[in-house]
């Protein structure tokens, strides 16, 4: 009883990831498969195409920087996916053809995927 | 911006034209046959546990089994059978002179595209993607190199097996403009399931422009890239692209792989999978066996992202 009672009084582990809501969500799933981001990337809850070119995404909740250089944020990691050089002038990475509101829901996406 | 591989996977009961019109037409009839069958089954089935004596005398007599057992399958199969007959000629039915003619390879696993004139000589080639007026019948001259595919449009006509060593003629026709996915519908081996392509339907204003502007890309001397271009093409003849791949206008002759002349301005790559644009190209150059394994091209992985930049770019202004 005196355990249950601790255990009741512990907080929640801080929330360590971005959620956003379902439908930006969704439509972030969606341009990925639409532009094909899977030619390059191994991305969760994509399961086809898994590429090897370019870095896994999987865990991506947990990196703490955008291509090694930038703090973590969905505005830069949008930003990062339609323009990588702007971000990162030796990203490998071309820009992507998305519209901006597309782009943060990849983003948004990317964050959400807790697959620890 | 992303909506090239949209038609993909196609529709199956949204007919755009006149062949898949009547293809549509016979599948709802079928289908609704069969509901119609079905319930007449679960009726007699009712009849005969809980039905009363008279109903279930007549159920058991001779009149129903002349009529619900011989006479009403026989009218209703051979009337299918007829009106399938018919179906199949109208898809099927030769060339008359008038319509466009396009012979379409099964490879293993991509479609060889190649238009022919009249005298049906091949004027243009390409791979993976058909152009088409709207409002036009189109006959299809379906081969196969290698082993048996199927050619499947669903938005525009029936199936039809792509057999080695023999033509198969089908006709697809297009009612409005837009992009209908296709499939191949047998089972070839290894990525199969990977194995698509589009049909684009032009206007005929649109489809004009796109006729002259393949013209003038095949007569046009191909003027010597500058920049990145220009080092995509060294390293594609220097890498071996061009052992696989035919780019017109250039020393690349290679058959064994789809035909680049145009590949800049197609909507897809890795026939019909993914959209065409310089980050799918190069995660396809770099490394297709992680898009669709089992493909016959082999990685390009040695070559750094610089190279296998240049090289994108190059294709893109392939058009």
């Amino acid at each position: 009883m005196t355990v249950l009672a601790a255990l009741a009084a512990c907080k929640p582990p801080p929330q360590s990831r971005h959620i956003g809501d379902q439908s930006t969500m969704a439509r972030g799933k969606q341009v990925i498969a639409q532009a094909g981001c899977g030619a390059c990337h191994e991305i969760p809850g994509v399961a086809w195409p898994r590429g090897k070119l370019g870095p896994s995404l999987m865990n991506y909740d947990d990196i703490g920087f955008i291509a090694g250089s930038r703090p973590a944020s969905i505005a830069t990691l949008a930003t990062f996916v339609r323009d990588p050089r702007s971000v990162r002038p030796d990203s490998t990475m071309p820009a992507m053809p998305i519209s901006e509101a597309d782009a943060r829901a990849v983003a948004t996406y990317l964050y959400g995927q807790d697959d620890d | 911006m992303i909506d090239a591989v949209w038609g993909w996977p196609p529709p199956v009961l949204d007919p755009a034209g006149p062949y898949a019109d009547s293809v549509t037409l016979l599948a709802w009839v079928l289908f609704g046959l069969g509901v119609f069958v079905s319930g007449v089954v679960v009726v007699a089935l009712w009849i005969a546990v809980k039905g009363s004596p008279g109903l279930r005398a007549k159920l058991g007599g001779e009149h129903a089994v002349w009529i619900g057992g011989i006479a009403f399958p026989a009218v209703v199969l051979v009337a299918l059978l007829v009106w399938g007959l018919l179906l199949t000629a109208s898809l099927t039915r030769p060339i008359s002179g008038e319509e466009m003619r396009v012979r379409v390879t099964g490879e293993m696993w991509w479609f060889r595209v190649a238009y022919l004139d009249p005298a049906g000589n091949t004027e243009m080639l390409d791979a993976n993607e058909i152009h088409i007026p709207v409002g036009h019948p189109v006959v299809l001259e379906l081969e196969s190199a290698d082993v048996i595919h199927n050619f499947w449009v669903p938005n525009l006509s029936g199936k039809m097996d792509m057999i080695p060593g023999r033509t198969n003629l089908l006709r697809i026709q297009a009612d409005r403009p837009g992009q209908f996915g296709g499939v191949c519908a047998e089972y070839c081996g290894g990525p199969h399931a990977l194995m698509g392509f589009v049909v684009i339907a032009h206007e005929p204003e649109a489809w004009n422009q796109w006729v002259a502007a393949r013209r003038a890309r095949l007569q046009a001397a191909s003027s010597p890239p500058a920049g990145a271009a220009a080092r995509g093409r060294a390293l594609f003849m220097d890498e071996g692209c061009a052992g696989c791949h035919r780019v017109a206008g250039t020393q690349a002759n290679g058959l064994a792989g789809p035909d680049l002349t145009h590949v800049g301005s197609r909507a897809t790559l890795g026939a019909g999978i993914l959209p065409n644009h310089r980050g799918t190209m190069m995660g396809w150059i770099g490394d297709s066996q992680s898009i669709k394994p089992g493909n016959r091209m082999p990685r390009y992985d040695m070559l750094s992202a610089e190279e296998i930049e240049a090289i994108a770019i190059w294709l893109e202004t392939q058009r």
